[in-house]
């Protein structure tokens, strides 16, 4: 999970179960402060063992050849009309916490 | 009923009084928007969440007389192969409590194959709804991507998913499928197809001259007594007058990462939304919006669901993102284009949709990867964005076997009319 070119090395078709590259829990912890996701050690721990099998997995894909992606997409409009949507009620209704008509959030900083 | 658990919720929700669905009761998965009925996607996250709108298919069930019995048990936001990372429970399969009844759309199927739902609305974005249906012995279809509207379903990976009908017979699913297809201008991904559509009348069992094709790839590695009961039903699909040809999908080997790499891109950007300050779950860690978002998710997302935002997080970040997601859309066109290919000479390709009967309760939740790996007859389907199709092909130690038929775009007939077929 370190280098890259350092595992594109060893991934033409090992990925035999044990073979997987240990991930680093300290690169666990940075994509999890990244993906503003709170992890306790236990989580960091597992996740660093089974993150190793899992990319290890991943390595297949450097056999892929360049392929043509072309696809028949067109971009589908509307008129841009007003339309009815939720009422402010209906749209707080949900929310953990407001105050005069709007969300209330944590401080920003 | 609680047993099962194949609910999250039972509540009712009553349909018109007439309608091709009239007199029908149909458990809708709970990641599907109903209107004042919470609506938990499995998570924590959206324990108390309550939509203020119908998604679309709920709207056409209802107008189509259609009863609403209940909002189905599922794996996490649809991450899962078992239903067992709900926050609710697992759901036990029907045919064996001991085993799990497959996912993500495992409520949904173990409610049709009990008999506490006549049908079953699920979504499928690695096979969701064809693995229950598979597991639990009942038919599961996978529309053609834009076939269906998925407005009012909450996403987890919008270029891969596709809501789909669970019922007890071919006939059924198809005819449930007819109610929720066609055009829907909220989902600017739906196209005129389905509009008209008269599915169930493609049920008619007739597979004479009818070419399936066989892909190897599939079914190799297989489990042997999958694999016999599969041949077996396709043995007496020959038998009725289809003729079998062997194709090669070399693509389909990668199918697996690419889709994981693929789901779990989309899955962190989708999830990035459950922040608890709109809608769901709010820790009440103190500091600033960082800490409190990083501790509301902490709190509010289960195992899988993390990892799976964390390794979509790193295969999007800098130096990764042409390694793996790169390489991941090249396969996915790798898989299109085979599956094309194929389609130049037969009409169907046949595979076990399963490559293994039915995990036991607990069995895979220590081995993410040994799950993700019986994705790998169904992902390619939504890779390719194809119709695919699960039907019992028969049981093997007394475990159903699902057969699943993949058909090229748009053609949801044919492969319910080969479908109907195993049926006989």
């Amino acid at each position: 999970m370190s280098d890259t070119s350092d595992e594109s090395e060893d991934a033409a078709g090992d990925g035999a179960p044990g073979a997987a590259a240990a991930v680093d829990p300290e690169e666990v912890e940075h994509v999890a402060e990244l993906a503003r996701v709170d992890l306790d050690d236990e989580e960091v721990a597992t996740f660093a063992e089974q993150f190793a099998d899992i990319l290890d997995h991943f390595e297949a894909l450097d056999e892929v050849p360049e392929t043509e992606r072309e696809e028949e997409l067109v971009n589908v409009m509307r008129p841009d009309e007003v339309r009815e949507g939720l009422t402010q009620e209906e749209a707080l209704a949900n929310a953990p916490d407001s105050e005069d008509g709007f969300f209330k959030g944590p401080k920003v900083s | 009923m609680a047993e099962l658990n194949a609910f999250i919720t039972e509540e009712t929700i009553e349909g018109a009084d007439d309608g091709p669905l009239a007199g029908t009761t149909v458990a809708v998965k709970d990641n599907i928007s109903t209107e004042g009925v919470r609506t938990t996607c499995g998570s924590e996250m959206l324990a108390d969440y309550v939509p203020p709108y119908d998604a679309t298919v709920v709207e056409r069930l209802t107008d189509a007389g259609a009863e609403i019995v209940g909002k189905a048990n599922m794996d996490e936001f649809g991450m899962g192969t078992t239903t067992e990372t709900s926050a609710f429970g697992a759901t036990r399969n029907p045919v064996d409590p001991d085993r799990v009844p497959g996912g993500s759309s495992g409520g949904s199927a173990a409610a049709v194959a009990a008999g506490e739902a006549d049908l079953a609305l699920g979504s499928d974005t690695g096979g969701s709804v064809r693995c229950p249906a598979a597991f639990c012995g009942v038919v599961g279809i996978k529309p053609t991507y834009g076939l269906v509207s998925r407005y009012g379903l909450i996403a987890y990976a919008n270029s891969l998913e596709q809501i789909g009908p669970i019922a007890p017979t071919v006939r059924e699913a198809a005819a449930l499928l007819d109610v929720i297809a066609g055009p829907d201008p909220n989902d600017g991904t739906t196209r005129e197809e389905g509009a008209d559509s008269d599915y169930a009348a493609a049920a008619d069992g007739d597979v004479e001259g009818l070419t399936i094709g066989i892909p190897t790839e599939l079914f190799e590695g297989a489990d042997e007594g999958v694999v016999e009961t599969v041949e077996a039903a396709v043995a007496d699909l020959e038998d009725q007058g289809a003729e079998t040809v062997e194709v090669s999908l070399p693509s389909v080997e990668h199918a697996v990462a690419a889709y994981y790499v693929i789901a779990m891109s989309e899955a962190s950007s989708n999830l990035a939304r459950f922040d608890g300050v709109r809608y769901g779950h709010s820790g009440d860690a103190e500091g600033n919006w960082n800490d409190t978002f990083a501790a509301t998710r902490e709190e509010g997302f289960g195992a899988e669901v993390k990892r799976r935002i964390l390794l979509g997080t790193y295969a999007l970040s800098a130096g990764y993102h042409d390694k793996y997601y790169e390489k991941a859309q090249d396969a996915r066109a790798w898989v299109r284009q085979d599956f094309e290919d194929a389609f130049e000479a037969v009409d169907v390709i046949a595979s076990p949709t399963m490559p293994v009967p039915p995990f036991e309760l607990g069995e895979g939740l220590d081995d993410p990867l040994k799950l993700y790996l019986a994705d790998a007859n169904t992902t390619p389907a939504n890779l390719a964005n194809l119709p695919a199709i699960s039907v019992p092909a028969g049981e093997s130690d007394g475990l159903p076997v699902g057969l699943q038929l993949v058909g090229p775009k748009f053609d949801e007939e044919t492969v319910i009319r080969a479908a109907s077929a195993v049926e006989n």
